[in-house]
């Protein structure tokens, strides 16, 4: 199978405080995942999973602590920079701030053209622009000139996203791209995505915390918790047939627009976030519904059923069977 | 020009504007000058403000008024010096150390940190006393530099601390942008305004400065300053004698520089910071 | 909505707009344009519209807490205090700071502003409901506060602690269970839940619906997640640029839109086990600066007609509790 994108058991840890007293905290801990050309591949959690921090170390804003990343087969050194070698580009969360406010937006267009010496004449540079924001529905004539202020969040959006394909990227990285755009507006940044991924054949790792988008919009989908994937397949078993008790109440959380399908139990919330992090056993044990003896001491192994990979100690008969 | 006239609404930025156009002609005037200013005895001693005599003379037979022309153009040369030299020096420490972070910012941080904990006045006495014999302009415009630039390059740190994780850094990064280029294009516009009013802040400053080391004698007396001014009339005992247009001259010269450089510096940080704008420009 | 249930705040074509002098020229932000509502007891009402829709504007105004360059331009603002309607607007500032926390409270969208981080849970506590509860001492200010607390299910040593010590939802459950200290008749939130986890977002959305429960009183929640309109709010009012467009209960708003705005924003949402294409809204949202004539949705509206450009339509009643403002409906 081709893989775009491999990350083979990533670590991020983050050591706090100072000579005398040291705390390790572990925000990715042995994440391993792929991405295949031509797909939306959804990282999905609550915040302070990891799942940006991931991100960051694709991109390579982030040291990675340990584990291998792997760009069509090809191991990525940590000097290398994704952006410039690997067509892999990005776009934030807040579109207001993607922009400096102070320069016009066209000048960011001009210049990675510039830097990756895309086209030779100013025509050319023009025409490379143009045919890349007609992608997103815009064109030169839209864009050229003016500053961030005077579009909308959605347009900005848009915007980054034309940016990000100036250097036909393989992959792009998005983080919450639509957590800020308002709500009338969010569909046409989603569909952007698939129009991209079938007409350009981009793959795109679609960072996000709202399931109900993940599930519109992508193929396959990963959900983090606490620095590790608990499950990960096709959006169709994940979503629809939540096997981990952790999807199973991140997916019942998501409030549904629908008045028949209010929430009708109660949830446990959290104790201390970092006091997840640190448990011993598997990190949801403090409020898993189903929470046996063993959860309490032993790390759950990933199994596999159906495609799907889980991390939860009731699948483990099963898996055996 | 729209800003400059929403500045001249605030009667502090016309006043001092205008205190300031005044006091730039003064010094401009100085190139016109009929006398010397090294040389003494050139005019009757002592006379009182008359026709001929616009603010009279002192002592040493100079002129006070073409003496004074020479006094603020030399100070402001000072301040200027103090003022652009130390805002290079900040915003090339502020910028690094923000931008780098770790320990490159660690040392700049500690060495600047340092200049604000330690008494500066006792080392430019013992600097002055050390450097009597190159004692001029420059270098007390420079030696004020160096040691002016510690607080605003906090400043300008602190500020390229937040734009850094501003998403449009990651941007700029992505588009394929180099750190110099990043940083001049993207950081430098945000940094303007605070750069702008820390030198005036700075220029008053060094003013004072330079008056206090020359009434205590540490400049060059040769060389007509607002503080050496205030030192000759002060060595002749000018309040005593009844000389009062010789020691009031520079006194309210400074004074009128300071006020100025002050409201100047205080009416155009409310102007940039918006919250206080939004009260002036009124709703 | 069953008949006996009262009004408890009314406004009257609320007109509330900002006025800056930019640079020597006038602009009018019109923030809340010409709102009429009626809000009863016992009910969650909820406000759904995009950013820049003067949702949170509405809010203050319904707080009458107007503060330049805010100005209430035209227009009253009733609430029923002692089964008497009150024009509080024209109330003084000290009779208006009274009826804050005891008759109506407000919950701000970050927690973290609420408290002092350097004193103690238990301080804020202390001013905030001090400051109201004449002639009672530190001792019957904290039961009041404990009493609560236990009962919206929060651990009791929450008072004890600094706000950094909390978690971001468990900070707002404690701003919320402040709020609802005095037993208010009416608690105003401003996005409550929208910088939480979904999960956490879940549990804070279930202790509002304790409080109203446990209190009778009303709440108007503002959002603009409809997934949380359709879970907690028993009628929602859409708003669109300054003006509510369309106001019904929940299902009727679910199931039967009739204000095109509505419906796109209804039907743009993805649902679970559906993935059918959702279209946007086409264009953008209208500055409250520069407002388009006529219905301020025409630019974007589908079924534009003439009159639409022209004439900002009536509310048109269409059964007891649902109303429209569009010439489609007032046509028809």
């Amino acid at each position: 199978m081709d893989k775009l994108l491999e990350a083979n058991e990533l670590i991020k840890r983050y050591s706090q405080g100072n000579v005398i007293s040291r705390a390790v905290l572990t925000a990715v801990d042995n994440v391993s995942f792929y991405i295949k050309p031509a797909e939306i591949f959804t990282l999905a959690g609550e915040s302070g999973c990891g799942k940006t921090t991931t991100a960051k170390m694709i991109l390579g804003f982030e040291d990675i602590t340990d584990g291998e990343l792997y760009h069509n087969g090809k191991l990525q050194s940590p000097h290398e920079k994704a952006w410039l070698t690997e067509g892999v580009q990005a776009i934030f969360q807040d579109p207001f701030s993607t922009f400096n406010p102070m320069r016009r937006v066209d000048s960011y267009f001009h210049e990675t053209v510039q830097n990756f010496k895309l086209a030779k004449t100013k025509k050319d540079t023009i025409d490379w622009i143009d045919q890349k924001l007609r992608l997103v529905g815009l064109t030169y004539h839209d864009v050229a000139g003016k500053y961030p202020s005077e579009f909308s969040g959605g347009q900005l959006q848009r915007i980054s996203i034309a940016r990000a394909l100036l250097t036909d990227p393989q992959l792009i990285i998005a983080d919450e791209p639509v957590s800020m755009v308002d709500a009338s507006l969010r569909m046409s940044i989603v569909n952007l995505f698939k129009k991209l991924r079938d007409e350009l054949g981009v793959s795109i790792l679609y960072i996000t915390h709202d399931l109900a988008t993940a599930y519109y919009v992508s193929d396959r989908i990963a959900i983090m918790f606490r620095g590790k994937i608990v499950e990960m397949g096709t959006v169709e078993q994940v979503l629809m047939n939540p096997r981990h008790p952790y999807s199973k109440l991140l997916r019942d959380s998501i409030p549904q627009a629908d008045p028949k399908l209010r929430w009708s139990d109660t949830v446990t919330l959290a104790e201390l976030e970092h006091e997840e992090y640190m448990r011993q056993g598997c990190r949801f044990a403090g409020r898993c519904p189903l929470v046996m003896d063993v959860c309490k001491t032993v790390v759950p192994p990933d199994i596999a059923i159906d495609d799907v990979l889980v991390k939860c100690h009731l699948y483990t008969e099963e898996a055996e069977a | 020009m729209k800003v400059l006239r929403d500045l001249f609404r605030d009667y502090r930025f016309t006043i001092s504007f205008i205190v300031l156009v005044f006091i730039a002609i003064m010094a401009f005037l100085s190139f016109f000058s009929p006398y010397d200013p090294t040389l003494w005895n050139v005019v009757p001693r002592d006379m009182k403000p008359a026709a001929e005599y616009v603010l009279g003379t002192d002592s040493n037979g100079q002129d006070i008024f073409w003496q004074a022309t020479f006094a603020v153009r030399n100070s402001l040369i000072i301040s200027l010096i103090s003022g652009l030299v130390s805002r290079v020096i900040a915003i090339l420490v502020g910028m690094i150390a923000g931008y780098k972070g770790g320990n490159v910012d660690r040392v700049l941080m500690f060495i600047g940190d340092s200049l604000l904990v330690i008494p500066l006045f006792l080392i430019f006495v013992m600097l002055a006393m050390m450097l009597r014999e190159v004692m001029n302009l420059v270098t007390l415009g420079l030696m004020l530099a160096l040691f002016g630039w510690a607080w605003d390059a906090r400043l300008i740190r602190s500020m390229v601390l937040s734009l850094r994780e501003r998403d449009f850094t990651t941007t700029a990064i992505l588009s394929g942008t180099g750190t110099l280029k990043l940083v001049l294009k993207e950081y430098m516009p945000f940094t303007m305004p605070l750069i702008f009013s820390t030198l005036i802040n700075n220029m008053s400053w060094a003013i004072g400065l330079e008056i206090t080391l020359a009434i205590i004698g540490l400049a060059n007396l040769n060389i007509p300053t607002l503080g050496t001014m205030l030192n000759w009339a002060l060595f002749y005992q000018s309040i005593l004698l009844g000389r009062w247009w010789w020691i009031l001259t520079p006194v309210v010269l400074s004074l009128l520089m300071f006020i100025a450089l002050y409201w100047l510096s205080v009416s155009i940080s409310e102007y940039l910071d918006p919250r206080t704008r939004i009260q002036r420009v009124g709703a | 909505m069953s008949e006996e249930k009262q009004v408890v705040l009314r406004t009257d074509h609320l007109k509330s707009f900002y006025v800056l002098d930019m640079q020597g020229t006038r602009k009018i932000v019109k923030a809340v344009n010409d709102v009429t509502l009626e809000i009863y007891e016992d009910e969650i009402y909820g406000i759904a519209g995009e950013s820049g829709c003067g949702k949170t504007t509405l809010l203050k105004t319904l707080f009458n807490e107007i503060v330049p360059p805010q100005r209430l331009i035209d227009g009253k603002l009733y609430y029923r205090i002692n089964s008497e309607e009150v024009d509080v607007t024209t109330l003084s500032a000290e009779e208006k700071r009274r009826l804050r926390m005891e008759y109506i409270s407000y919950i701000p969208q970050g927690s973290m502003s609420v408290f002092n981080p350097v004193i103690k849970i238990k301080g804020t506590y202390e001013d905030f409901i001090g400051s109201h509860v004449d002639g009672k001492n530190r001792e019957e200010i904290f039961r009041i506060a404990r009493e609560r607390i236990l009962e919206l299910g929060l651990p009791k040593n929450v008072l004890d602690v600094y706000p950094h010590q909390l978690s971001g939802g468990m900070r707002q459950r404690v701003t919320i269970a402040l709020a609802a200290s005095l037993d208010p008749r009416i608690m105003i939130g401003d996005e409550p839940t929208t910088a939480l986890d979904v999960v956490v977002q879940r549990g804070v959305i279930q202790m509002l619906k304790d409080i109203q429960k446990k209190l009778k009183n009303t709440i108007i929640m503002v959002t603009h997640d409809m997934g949380v309109h359709a879970n907690v709010a028993d009628r929602i009012g859409i708003m669109y640029a300054g003006k509510i467009v369309e106001e019904a209960p929940t299902e009727t708003i679910f199931e039967e839109p009739r204000h095109p705005y509505t419906q796109f924003l209804i039907n743009s949402l993805p649902k679970f086990g559906d993935k059918s294409t959702r279209e946007s809204v086409p264009g953008s949202p209208p500055s409250l600066a520069d407002l388009p004539t006529g219905c301020p949705f025409h630019p974007r509206c589908p079924h534009v007609k003439d009159i639409c450009r022209q004439q900002m339509p009536e509310t048109t009643q269409l059964d007891k509790n649902h109303k429209v403002a569009c010439w489609l409906v007032e046509e028809a």
